[in-house]
């Protein structure tokens, strides 16, 4: 269902304990993001970009108040029930990647799928067709040590979106990357997003992202200064280039 | 389970040299304690066969006064031979041993021993006998000598060698004492030390006859297909398994010795495998945040970590089974040499031990390292537990 809300937050508060007082973190943040949408926090260091993808992303409960996402409240979620959602529903991309080791890229992005017990047949095809999303096909047997940083995040964007989530939560995905590498993870992304209608959100204090973004929320000191529509949404056929724009439509 | 198994394996493959020493390590352990408890099982059965087929048969009656520790009992150990023990040896199910005790002079020395009768046409123990029998020894019998055997060790304590000849003194059933020469007519080399060291060996009639005990025994030996014949009053069955008890015992302090071998072998391969863990947690600790972010819950992560210590010792087993199965066969068929000093064990050894391995030995060994692994495996890894999803991803641990 198009504009269907996919996560909410209501009066939503983090404190990391610290001293007597404790640091505040996200300070009664009220957000909904819908179907579809391709968003991103921004705002400096410490404003509470990534406490509140991790609590979106259950990987983390907050002090107070509520995060709804998929119609459960992450806060009165168990250990295993939070593992569930997020091996089900939401897709994460780190900063520095994340990727395993001692796996080639076909292993790592078929890892959430034996997680999910899907059957090697099916998980074979849809781990092709991720790293085609990608365009990380030809090096499926490489492991991450072979391949450049552009490759490998590329590869945690095939692993976060091979299990076709509602949810994929991006934190600082391009910091280690190049500006070329960048815009390209950036191309695929918005791809995905516009060809799945995945829900990106995006935790980044880095322009080449914002300039992507067709939702900026701005956050200083755990409150949501800003929240803003962009008027001016990429066009993919003016972004990608000709072969790529090709693969992903 | 499949699935972490085989994530399991990868990532321990994956560690390299690392893996690879605990898991040579391991596998030493592995080949130390099968070769080792082999080798007592093998000593144990030795001993065991060798003492049923030369002394014990299929069980014994012993006089009610007979007390094998105490050589005071000998003088009142014997008596006649009770109508169904007599039975039994009329039919050559049983042989009857006379036990008394007496002096040798050998080269002016004077040597307590045991002087012990018996059939020497018996068929129920593996035991030279035949050469007491008087046919053998008609000449020595003419001069009023007696034909004596006497086992190896007996003829190197006392300086003795077939023909030689040497006094023997004994007290009769009136309690005088009586002495004439007897010749050796036979030195057997046996294992079994408990019808050698201290021992001469002469015939059944001519022991009592010597004594005056006509007709009387210490010990019924029954054959090994004979294994009780009833209750006799004044004698007492003594049943293998009972005969048998010193040995296990012996046997049982010799494991319990070289347990604390395994036990250092096995602590130190527990001690590379608990660092490797607790290292592995500490070193891949961004690892289980991104399994965690990717959905694995805490316990499924804890699982995956202990399978993948436990795989160790999967790995050990194949790792000894490569080089542990030929130089246990090795071993199995070709024997291992046996020092002289092993005489002092007290029971019967050959000069070559074959170990015995069983079904059950290797199961239970490979059982035993595999359990205490997967325990030292999960140990670290509770840490876990503890574990927020967040601080991993950063690379901390809480």
């Amino acid at each position: 269902m198009e504009n269907e809300i996919l996560i909410e937050t209501r009066d939503l508060v983090k404190i990391y304990p610290m001293g007597r007082h404790g640091i505040i973190a996200l300070n009664k943040v009220n957000l909904v993001f819908r179907k579809g949408e391709f968003a991103g926090l921004v705002g400096p260091s410490g404003s509470g970009k990534t406490t509140l993808l991790n609590i979106i992303g259950s990987l983390d409960s907050p002090t107070s108040g509520s995060a709804i996402v998929l119609g459960k409240k992450v806060e009165e979620l168990s250990h295993k029930e939070a593992a569930r959602l997020r091996n089900k529903n939401i897709g994460f991309i780190f900063q520095t990647f994340n990727l395993l080791p001692h796996y080639t890229a076909y292993e790592n992005v078929e890892f959430p799928l034996l997680l999910l017990k899907i059957p090697a047949s099916e998980r074979k095809r849809r781990v092709m067709q991720a790293l085609e999303w990608v365009r990380l096909a030809d090096r499926f047997n490489s492991r991450p040590s072979q391949l450049s940083g552009g490759e490998c995040q590329r590869v945690a964007i095939a692993r976060a979106i091979v299990k076709e989530p509602a949810i994929i939560l991006a934190d600082e995905p391009t910091a280690n990357l190049d500006a070329e590498n960048s815009h390209n993870i950036l191309q695929i992304m918005a791809g995905l997003n516009q060809q799945l209608r995945t829900t990106f959100i995006f935790a980044t204090h880095d322009d080449k992202v914002i300039r992507y973004l067709r939702r900026k929320i701005t956050l200083f000191d755990g409150r949501v200064v800003k929240d803003e529509i962009r008027e001016q949404e990429r066009k993919m056929d003016d972004t990608l280039p000709v072969k790529e724009a090709r693969i992903l439509k | 389970m499949k699935l972490y198994f085989k994530l399991a394996l990868r990532n321990l493959l994956a560690a390299g040299l690392r893996t690879w020493l605990n898991v040579i390590v391991l596998s030493f352990a592995f080949v130390a304690i099968i070769w080792s408890q082999g080798l007592y099982r093998g000593m144990s059965r030795h001993a065991a066969q060798a003492m049923t087929e030369v002394e014990l048969g299929g069980g014994q009656y012993w006089h009610e006064n007979f007390d094998p520790y105490n050589p005071l009992t000998l003088q009142e150990a014997h008596g006649p031979v009770p109508e169904p023990l007599a039975q039994l040896i009329q039919e050559g199910k049983a042989t009857a041993i006379l036990i008394v005790q007496g002096t040798l002079y050998p080269q002016g020395r004077f040597f307590p021993v045991l002087i012990k009768g018996i059939d020497p046409r018996q068929k129920i123990l593996l035991f030279p006998s035949r050469y007491l029998e008087l046919s053998r020894n008609l000449e020595l019998s003419q001069s009023g000598e007696i034909p004596a055997l006497i086992g190896s060790r007996m003829a190197s304590t006392c300086g003795l060698k077939i023909g030689d000849t040497v006094t023997l003194r004994w007290r009769d059933k009136r309690g005088a004492f009586d002495a004439r020469n007897l010749t050796i007519v036979h030195i057997m080399k046996t294992s079994v030390q408990s019808v050698d060291q201290g021992q001469v060996w002469i015939s059944l009639d001519l022991l009592r006859e010597l004594t005056g005990l006509e007709g009387e025994a210490t010990v019924i030996t029954l054959a090994k297909d004979v294994n009780f014949a009833g209750a006799v009053p004044g004698w007492s069955y003594k049943s293998l398994d009972f005969l048998l008890r010193d040995i296990d015992e012996v046997i049982r302090g010799k494991t319990i010795g070289a347990s604390i071998i395994y036990f250092v072998l096995l602590s130190l391969a527990m001690l590379a495998i608990f660092d490797t863990q607790v290292l592995s947690i500490w070193r891949r600790r961004k690892e289980v945040g991104t399994l965690m972010a990717l959905g694995m819950t805490r316990a499924q992560v804890i699982k995956l970590f202990t399978i993948e210590g436990a795989m160790h010792s999967v790995l050990a087993a194949v790792v000894a089974a490569l080089y542990g199965l030929p130089l246990l066969v090795f071993f199995a068929r070709k024997g291992l040499g046996m020092p002289k000093a092993v005489d002092s064990y007290g029971f019967a050894l050959d000069e070559r031990i074959f170990p015995t391995y069983s079904i059950g030995l290797i199961m239970g060994t490979v059982i035993i390292i595999m359990v205490i692994t997967t325990m030292v495996s999960f140990l670290p890894t509770r840490r876990i537990a503890k574990l927020k999803p967040t601080e991993a991803l950063r690379g901390r641990i809480t």
